[in-house]
């Protein structure tokens, strides 16, 4: 055997345990999902071939699934700008010579890694309407109309964007904070040496050399904000009504409660199409924007 | 100039104690609501500490829910799914990184396109083959099809390429084996990389709600997440329970945060790893 081929030989033998479960659980699965999309099966009786009327239906009848999609889009736009423009304003605080600041920043990036099912349960109490902290905090300062948070249609959704926030926010945080350290301070002295105020620096110095974390953050933030799932499950079932109705609680619901297995694949990748297209097009605009060194 | 950012951070210092005060009232009030009784939880106005701690609630939710079982099934699953992650992703991140063979480059891009698929399109075919084969309610169910993401060998395979090959021509020369350069050579080397991505991949999977929602029905089987959950459903209004319950849920995270905080934001910042 030559030389060539040894290494080649070796070279699988590395790869191999892991190649078998890539081709089962992802290869096989993305292939075996794609096929799916195509057929309408309960898991019971024999698969039957419809073509793309998964597809057809999704976008042109199932108004379900276009209310899901608002909502995901809402939760999307709701969620993300909030969590870059206040973890951004942490970040610069928090870099700088605050007194506790090693306190603050663990205080922030606590709720980051706890389950969210547990986070979800606090804020269901919190956002109790009769007996709630937030309720109470409210009536305190003076609001007379106290929102009912979870059981009305116009407040649910706001209820898990504020639940996110709060849980995610410290990602941002730390993401923004390494990114404003790794800015070399020598920079800042030129910036100084030229008579560039506080307000410019900002605009002409830190902004655009942390350009690259904040791209990276909002890319990152976009892709798991539609993939909202967890708090939805928890918080509000998906309700009142479908007030709070998820794409990927609609995909569970489908595949898991309703045994719509086709129906299911298909949203799966009408999700995947949604996010990639999102990613796609960040990545387009980056450098109308990101500036690399 | 010194005065005027002293005073700057003082200022900045009294925001930040606000912000801290939002981010940790919800730890406190679930702590401060698991231990009243339940008249006092529904009393009006609110008391921020209970008159009377009432620890036979954690008791309480030990007796009426398996809750020690979930503990354990967490960490069984969530500690397997490290450990083969670990093992499978440092295997072919040594390939991709120090072996030469004809396609590898092709073959390490395709990975990387996985990483763009969401979870969600894997996860239904894998929902019923895990169900064809019998797996469901088992730990091997909820365990397999969580093993294998690009993520690791992407991030393995990154830093492995940073390791001088100087290392392993020395050992070559003395007619090492390729298993010996990558099990003594490479992975000692590798061990900063390799405690970031166990951290990650065990906290991420300890939080993995979804997964075992879909293949798990037994109780004797659920993890913490959705035992979580299911309790909830049980008790959905009884908070003094459901806050003791959630504080149980949360205490293992915020011990292995308390000991490995700098370690964990470290990783973070490193990978861009998202809890």
């Amino acid at each position: 055997m030559t030389l060539r081929r040894k290494e080649t030989l070796a070279a699988w033998l590395f790869l191999l345990p892991g190649f078998v479960g890539f081709a089962i659980f992802v290869f096989g699965a993305v292939v075996f999902s794609s096929v799916l999309s195509f057929f309408e099966w309960d898991m019971l009786t024999k698969p039957t071939f419809v073509g793309l009327r998964n597809f057809t239906k999704l976008f042109l009848a199932d108004k379900t699934f276009h209310l899901v999609f608002r909502n995901t889009l809402w939760f999307v736009l709701g969620t993300v700008p909030t969590r870059v423009l206040l973890g951004l304003i942490f970040a610069l605080i928090l870099v700088r010579n605050v007194p506790g600041r090693t306190f603050f920043r663990a205080a922030i990036f606590l709720p980051v890694i706890i389950p969210t099912v547990a986070a979800a349960m606090v804020w269901r109490w919190i956002f109790n309407a009769d007996f709630g902290l937030l309720n109470d905090f409210l009536y305190q300062i003076g609001v007379s109309n106290l929102p009912r948070w979870l059981s009305d249609p116009k407040w649910a959704l706001v209820a898990i964007v504020i639940l996110s926030v709060w849980k995610d926010v410290g990602f941002s945080t730390v993401m923004f904070m390494a990114g404003l350290q790794s800015i070399p301070t020598t920079v800042y002295e030129a910036a100084k040496l030229d008579g560039a105020n506080a307000w410019k620096t900002f605009v002409h110095i830190t902004l655009p050399l942390l350009s690259p974390t904040t791209f990276f953050v909002i890319v990152i933030n976009v892709i798991s904000s539609f993939q909202v799932f967890d708090q939805a499950y928890v918080l509000t079932g998906g309700g009142p009504g479908n007030a709070t109705n998820t794409i990927v609680y609609y995909i569970y619901n489908n595949a898991f409660q309703w045994f719509r297995m086709g129906y299911a694949a298909a949203i799966a990748w009408v999700l995947f199409g949604i996010i990639f297209i999102a990613t796609f097009v960040q990545f387009k605009y980056q450098r109308k924007w990101v500036y690399y060194e | 100039m010194r005065i005027k950012e002293k005073v700057l951070n003082w200022s900045l210092f009294c925001l930040m104690v606000i912000v801290a005060f939002i981010m940790l009232v919800p730890f406190f009030w679930m702590f401060s609501t698991s231990l009243k009784s339940l008249g006092e939880v529904f009393e009006y106005p609110p008391k921020w500490i209970p008159s009377q701690p009432r620890w036979e609630n954690y008791a309480r939710v030990w007796s009426v829910v398996p809750f020690g079982r979930y503990l354990l099934n967490s960490v069984i699953v969530s500690g397997s799914i490290t450990l083969l992650h670990l093992l499978v992703a440092s295997l072919s991140a040594f390939a991709f990184a120090r072996l030469n063979f004809p396609g590898r480059d092709k073959l390490f891009l395709l990975y990387l396109a996985t990483l763009m698929v969401p979870g969600q399109v894997t996860m239904i075919p894998n929902f019923i083959l895990i169900k064809l084969l019998r797996l469901t309610d088992t730990y091997t169910g909820l365990i397999l099809p969580n093993v294998f993401t690009a993520f690791g060998v992407f991030l393995l395979r990154q830093f492995f390429m940073t390791i001088p090959k100087d290392y392993e021509d020395a050992a070559r020369i003395d007619g090492a084996s390729r298993f010996y350069i990558y099990s003594r050579i490479i992975l000692p080397l590798s061990v900063p990389a390799l405690s970031t991505l166990a951290v990650f991949t065990f906290v991420f999977q300890w939080n993995n709600l979804l997964w075992p929602l879909v293949v798990v029905s037994k109780d004797s089987m659920k993890t913490i997440t959705i035992g979580l959950a299911s309790f909830q459903g049980m008790y959905g209004t009884t908070w003094n329970l459901l806050m003791a319950a959630a504080v149980m849920g949360i205490l293992p995270s915020i011990v292995a945060f308390l000991i490995g905080q700098r370690f964990l934001i470290k990783g973070i910042t490193l990978t861009g790893l998202k809890a």
